[in-house]
């Protein structure tokens, strides 16, 4: 039996994510989102089993579908909405916008929008974490997620070898949704033996293809051991999942019909969602929920009353001082 | 879809016959569907040039009319699949790699610069490389610090390579077909704002040629050059001057390098001033290019120093929220109040132009 308190963690956890996003894409009509949104609708128990055994000042480093391992790492919630809306408050003084959410002072370390691009800087992150362990004796783990599309730029697989022959402390995760934009895996990969690719570089490699929270949250827990003990180098994890709505943007595009829609039902009936809920009491289950609805209305109600950013903001950062 | 007909009217002149009213996408989308029909070398491929959105519809049903060989997707590998294309250039194929954003060109810039750029002059004209490089400025709705760099001038600095920015549907179909017939390396800059802007193109296939600058209207107080999407901001400019019974020559380089200077010369000869607006930053841009072979031109011919503005970027990242981007960019009316102050001196206040009506800008919603 699973422990009841970690499974109220992660539904929690999930459903904000969930219904977060949802309410993103709900309000997106009005405009009051002025943000290119990429949501990870269907794919949240990646982000929340790979960050739910990160300690605080672990890093972890992602795409611009980030809402998923912001939220999961712990980034603040006021700072995001405010960051969407393009407020003052937000998390990048309204600079960055959806597709760049940052939060160092909770490990999160910048996405970018270029795809591939944080790989190599959050191997290099890793490195200086090595380094520091060494002054330290307490060794800090980096987590650099990408899409099926990221393992494709040839910095991925530098990034590896490079990671692999200095033994850095970092997880790569490939969090494969098998499309990139509408493309299909088949029209990008000779073959699928991802982590087969990987392993050639004598690493740790697992494949989850179920996207079952708990199994990723264990592996990740093993695989944190190993590397703070110093037993292991880097390791790869290849998370199997799928988006339920568009690349980019509110909708749901399965009348755009390049997808299965039988596929789709079968991860809906997967949904780790509703697998969390039907393991909670209904009293517990409740709580949650209200809980979640009430963050949700808080945040969304300090975005909307929060200010823009003042003219001169324009010139702010653009050198360190 | 919006049409703004004084706008369209300026930008592409009346219609002539043998044309008709089309976007900017669809006029991209003419030329290679013509010049693939033409010339069986041709082919097309890149990042989704094959999904049902087709690259905001300027490659849709291409694959459909010429076959998976000649329209394909790629994994997302910029740097090699741009060596991939230059290698088939160099065979005698002529391919059009396509890119939906200026910023990931950045991955590509080892194969343009070192190879494409190169070969024909390194191995003594042995080898030529007909090869053109579809990429996109990113405009609005949060594309942020990496989705709405403009990066032509970096490309206008490498000896070898042409730099191509239509601002009109007109010159996107005539310099697409002269970028694919063309035997060098063509980089081809689109921008997402202007895909929806209507103009009057020829049915038939033509070449608009590279090198020539295009004069838009006709003034006499002062020259303004404006690059890519600045163009319909310049023009903007102009009808607020015209209310205060100033004439601005509003000129479209259209090709960025090589850059036609004659045309920009004879039309700053005669009205003493030149504003150059960028659609882009203006350290060591087009605008620096621009303005300095102006003065040497004036040095050499010994005529008079005319007098000499610029506008561009504000010198940051571009930030996503819409108040700040919105002084990120030179607009319609900080432009005309430069122009106007460049005439009437400094010191000259109290005018402010009109604010303008809804725009593309405005029109343009994401999610991309
Ligand atoms: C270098 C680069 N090339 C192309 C793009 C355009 N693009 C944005 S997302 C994307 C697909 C990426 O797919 P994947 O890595 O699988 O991530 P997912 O969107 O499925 O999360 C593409 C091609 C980009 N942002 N950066």
């Amino acid at each position: 039996m699973t422990d009841q308190i970690v499974v109220a963690r992660l539904y929690k956890t999930m459903l904000l994510i969930r219904q977060l996003e949802l309410r993103i894409a709900e309000i997106y009509h009005t405009d009051a989102i002025k943000s290119p949104v990429h949501l990870s609708v269907g794919q949240e128990s990646i982000a929340v089993g790979v960050c739910d055994p990160l300690e605080k000042d672990d890093i972890v480093s992602n795409t611009y579908r980030c809402h998923a391992t912001y939220i999961a790492k712990g980034g603040d919630l006021f700072g995001m909405m405010a960051e969407l809306y393009g407020k003052s408050t937000g998390c990048a003084g309204g600079k960055a916008g959806s597709m760049h959410l940052v939060d160092i002072k909770n490990g999160v370390m910048g996405a970018s929008a270029v795809v591939g691009t944080t790989i190599p800087v959050a191997t290099g992150y890793a490195l200086a974490m090595q380094n520091e362990a060494k002054m330290t004796g307490r060794q800090r783990v980096v987590v650099a997620l990408c899409g099926d599309g990221g393992t494709e730029e040839g910095c991925f697989y530098e990034s590896i070898n490079f990671a692999a022959l200095r033994k850095l402390p970092i997880i790569f995760i490939c969090e494969n949704n098998r499309l990139a934009i509408h493309t299909p895996l088949e029209k990008r990969w000779a073959t699928n033996q991802l982590c087969e690719r990987m392993s050639t570089f004598g690493i740790q490699t697992h494949k989850i293809d179920d996207a079952d929270v708990f199994k990723i949250r264990d592996t990740m827990i093993n695989a944190l051991a190993e590397i703070r003990h110093g037993t292991s180098g880097p390791i790869f994890i290849e998370c199997a999942t799928y988006r339920w709505l568009e690349h980019v943007g509110p909708l749901d595009d399965h009348y755009d019909d390049y997808r299965d829609k039988n596929t789709y039902q079968l991860w809906q009936d997967n949904d780790q969602i509703s697998r969390l809920a039907r393991m909670l009491d209904d009293q517990v289950r409740m709580e949650i929920e209200k809980e979640v609805t009430l963050t949700i209305a808080q945040i969304e109600k300090y975005a909307e009353e929060s200010p823009y950013p003042a003219a001169e903001e324009l010139y702010t950062h653009v050198y360190a001082s | 879809m919006f049409t703004q007909a004084e706008e369209i009217k300026a930008h592409a002149g009346p219609q002539k016959t043998g044309t008709r009213l089309i976007r900017y996408v669809d006029a991209l989308r003419e030329a290679f569907e013509e010049e693939m029909a033409r010339d069986p070398k041709v082919f097309l491929f890149g990042l989704d040039v094959d999904d049902h959105k087709g690259i905001q519809g300027s490659t849709v049903g291409l694959q459909e009319k010429f076959g998976k060989d000649r329209v394909f997707c790629t994994p997302l590998s910029e740097d090699a699949m741009t060596g991939v294309a230059i290698g088939a250039a160099i065979a005698g194929y002529r391919p059009i790699h396509v890119h939906i954003r200026m910023d990931f060109m950045l991955l590509c810039m080892n194969q343009l610069v070192n190879m494409a750029a190169k070969s024909h002059y390194m191995y003594n004209g042995q080898v030529k490389v007909p090869l053109v490089v579809r990429t996109m400025i990113g405009r609005s709705w949060g594309q942020g610090g990496q989705h709405s760099q403009a990066l032509h001038s970096m490309f206008m600095h490498v000896p070898g390579l042409k730099v191509v920015a239509p601002a009109n549907a007109h010159d996107a179909k005539g310099c697409m077909i002269a970028a694919i017939r063309d035997n060098n390396p063509v980089i081809f800059i689109e921008h997402r704002l202007l895909y929806s802007t209507e103009g009057y193109v020829p049915t038939q296939p033509y070449a608009v040629p590279l090198g020539k600058a295009r004069i838009l209207t006709e003034g006499s107080d002062i020259t303004i050059v404006a690059v890519s999407h600045m163009v319909m901001e310049a023009l903007r400019a102009k009808k607020h001057l015209e209310a205060i019974d100033i004439q601005a020559e509003v000129i479209d380089p259209v090709t960025l390098w090589p850059l036609d200077m004659d045309t920009i010369m004879a039309s700053v000869k005669k009205t003493g001033r030149l504003l150059m607006i960028d659609n882009a930053w203006l350290t060591c841009g087009a605008s620096s290019e621009i303005l300095t072979r102006a003065m040497e031109i004036c040095q050499e011919e010994a005529i008079s120093m005319p007098a000499l503005a610029r506008m561009g970027f504000a010198p940051t990242t571009c930030p996503t929220t819409r108040p700040l981007e919105n002084l990120f960019y030179p607009d319609g009316r900080t432009i005309a109040v430069k122009a106007y102050q460049m005439i009437k001196g400094k010191q000259a206040k109290g005018w402010e132009p009109p604010v303008s009506a809804k725009t593309e800008i405005d029109a343009f919603k994401g999610p991309f």
